[in-house]
């Protein structure tokens, strides 16, 4: 659906975007994580054919950035970082305006169908400007969905909000993926990237990484059990090191950090061990590395010379 | 054409709820067409007493036969044929200069980019917007002048000179053409400034020439004739034509959405 091949921008002695080549399948939704300045935006610029790029190619919907911009921009929905709502007008003229724009045939009907789907009809007739932030951000997603584009392009769609407007369009973004439309979602909040999202990018100016969050967990971190013991002694823990299986394994209070590859295969002989050692094992549990984690890592590494 | 016209009803919409815009667009006609009335009704003891009045003489040779006191008045009224041209200049640029700007400060501009409108689309419905209230406000001016004219004790002559065809083409020729001029002018100022006020006031140079054309008449040195009307209109058309062009090479997207903070 999206295919980016040695995608370059340049502002003058500034390079943006550095040879980004990806693929994004249909029905996808694609996160694109990387520091602020990394050039995210402007990928999606280019994308959307809203600038063009210094270098390389990319196709959206079958459709050539830099030939094909109009029909692109005909085909595609954006979510700016920004809502630029026009603040004077009625969230109703708002879409009546985009959706005209866009050559929707039944305009009214689509604007009523989206001010409905995300909660807005009762405030149609309200200026933009008396919104809320999430309402605002609400109106701006409905704003980019009234031509029912097949790849859409959200730009932080959850920046700045409160953790509940934050759910309620993160809800909403669930249900568009439900409906298999590709999503390219450029975010800072990996906790909703974790969630949303099939495959994650890491971006810095260059394409770090590309990878389903477990499998860059397990890149990273491989997989993790925590035993919950009641009186955790040293000599167990050294028994579990000593495993062949084992990667790792520490004490962190009561509880025994145990590093491997295949859980589902040796759980039960760690368990059988520090059972027949004597311990008392509580709980035990996976321990799931954060994005956050991955992110950082990944980005510290991309840092180092 | 749908595009254009749905730019033009959203201008509409947004910059005529701008209260200061709103006001020059409504004060502006109102106040140009009032003074020629106002002076017409306050010389009119001139005309009847048949004074012997100062007029320059350049004027006076063209008044032909008529009495002083109404070539003092044609006189006088013909100083505000200017400020009738002058109304499809302020009008624009107030218009034009929330408009672009207006996008700026509110960050609109990407996402309207970013649908399948096309450049000259987009300035056609902004140009549109801008152009179309001030001339039809000058027209709408001039219609309630000729009407007044009489009602406040203008003569036969006044009313002739008035529908004459130097005033018809200052009115329905001149000055749609320096609508044009003065809108597509303030688009590129403002594309290149981030505050309206300062938009408005750098734009407001296009001013210049007539507020000159204004005083070279008052002093006697430029008498306003068909001819020079016809030659400014092609003039005006010229620049028209490109200002136009130009304006449409400097819109680039990607230095307005790259460079706009």
């Amino acid at each position: 659906m999206i295919h980016l091949e040695k995608l370059t921008k340049k502002f003058g002695a500034l390079t943006a975007v550095d040879s980004l080549s990806l693929d994004v399948g249909e029905g996808e939704v694609f996160g694109f994580l990387g520091p602020n300045g990394a050039g995210k935006t402007t990928t999606v610029r280019m994308l959307t054919s809203l600038i063009g790029p210094t270098g390389g190619r990319a196709t959206v919907n079958g459709l050539e950035i830099g030939r094909d911009d109009q029909a692109i921009r005909q085909t595609v929905g954006l979510l700016t970082e920004t809502p630029g709502l026009y603040d004077r007008l009625s969230a109703e003229h708002n879409l009546t305006i985009f959706a005209r724009l866009y050559g929707v045939r039944d305009a009214p009907g689509q604007v009523q169908k989206y001010l409905r789907m995300l909660g807005l009809w009762e405030r149609r007739q309200d200026e933009a400007g008396s919104f809320s932030k999430g309402m605002r951000q609400k109106l701006a997603l409905a704003r980019a969905l009234l031509h029912e584009p097949k790849v859409l392009f959200l730009d932080e769609p959850t920046g700045g909000l409160d953790p509940e407007a934050a759910k309620l369009v993160r809800d909403f973004i669930g249900e568009l993926k439900t409906e298999g439309r590709t999503i390219f979602l450029c975010t800072h909040n990996l906790d909703e990237a974790d969630r949303l999202c099939s495959r994650i990018g890491i971006f810095k100016t260059r394409l770090i990484t590309v990878d389903t969050p477990a499998n860059l967990r397990q890149k990273l971190y491989g997989r993790t059990v925590v035993f919950h013991v009641k009186q955790l002694l040293p000599e167990w823990v050294g028994a579990v090191r000593a495993l062949p299986f084992v990667r790792s394994a520490e004490a962190a209070d009561s509880r025994l950090v145990v590093g491997l590859d295949d859980p589902e295969t040796h759980n039960p002989d760690i368990l059988r061990q520090l059972v027949a050692a004597g311990a008392d094992v509580q709980f035990v549990g996976e321990l799931r590395h954060s994005l956050e984690d991955i992110y950082l890592q990944f980005i510290e590494k991309a840092g180092q010379p | 054409m749908n595009r254009i016209q749905t730019i033009v009803e959203k201008e509409w919409a947004e910059v005529f709820k701008n209260r200061i815009v709103l006001f020059t667009v409504a004060f502006l006609p109102i106040l140009f067409t009032a003074l020629p009335l106002i002076i017409l009704y306050t010389t009119r003891g001139a005309v009847s007493a048949g004074d012997s009045t100062d007029i320059p003489p350049s004027f006076a040779k063209a008044c032909g036969g008529i009495t002083p006191g109404e070539c003092l008045q044609i006189f006088l009224v013909n100083q505000f044929m200017i400020l009738f041209m002058m109304m499809p200049l302020i009008i624009p640029i107030a218009i034009a200069s929330y408009s672009i700007v207006g996008e700026k400060a509110t960050r609109s501009l990407e996402p309207l980019l970013a649908t399948p409108i096309t450049t000259p689309e987009l300035l056609a419905g902004k140009s549109l917007a801008a152009a179309v209230p001030a001339i039809l406000a000058t027209w709408l001016g001039f219609v309630v002048f000729v009407i007044g004219v009489p009602l406040v004790g203008g003569g036969p002559a006044i009313i002739t000179s008035i529908l004459s065809s130097v005033w018809l083409t200052a009115i329905f020729v001149v000055g749609p053409l320096m609508a044009v001029m003065a809108v597509n002018f303030a688009i590129m100022v403002s594309s290149r400034v981030n505050d309206p006020r300062a938009a408005e006031q750098i734009s407001a140079v296009v001013v210049v020439p007539i507020l000159g054309l204004m005083f070279g008449q008052i002093a006697g040195v430029i008498v306003l004739n068909v001819q020079l009307m016809m030659l400014t209109a092609l003039v005006l058309a010229i620049i028209d034509v490109g200002l136009i062009y130009l304006g449409a090479r400097l819109f680039q997207r990607e230095t307005i959405l790259t460079k706009w903070k």
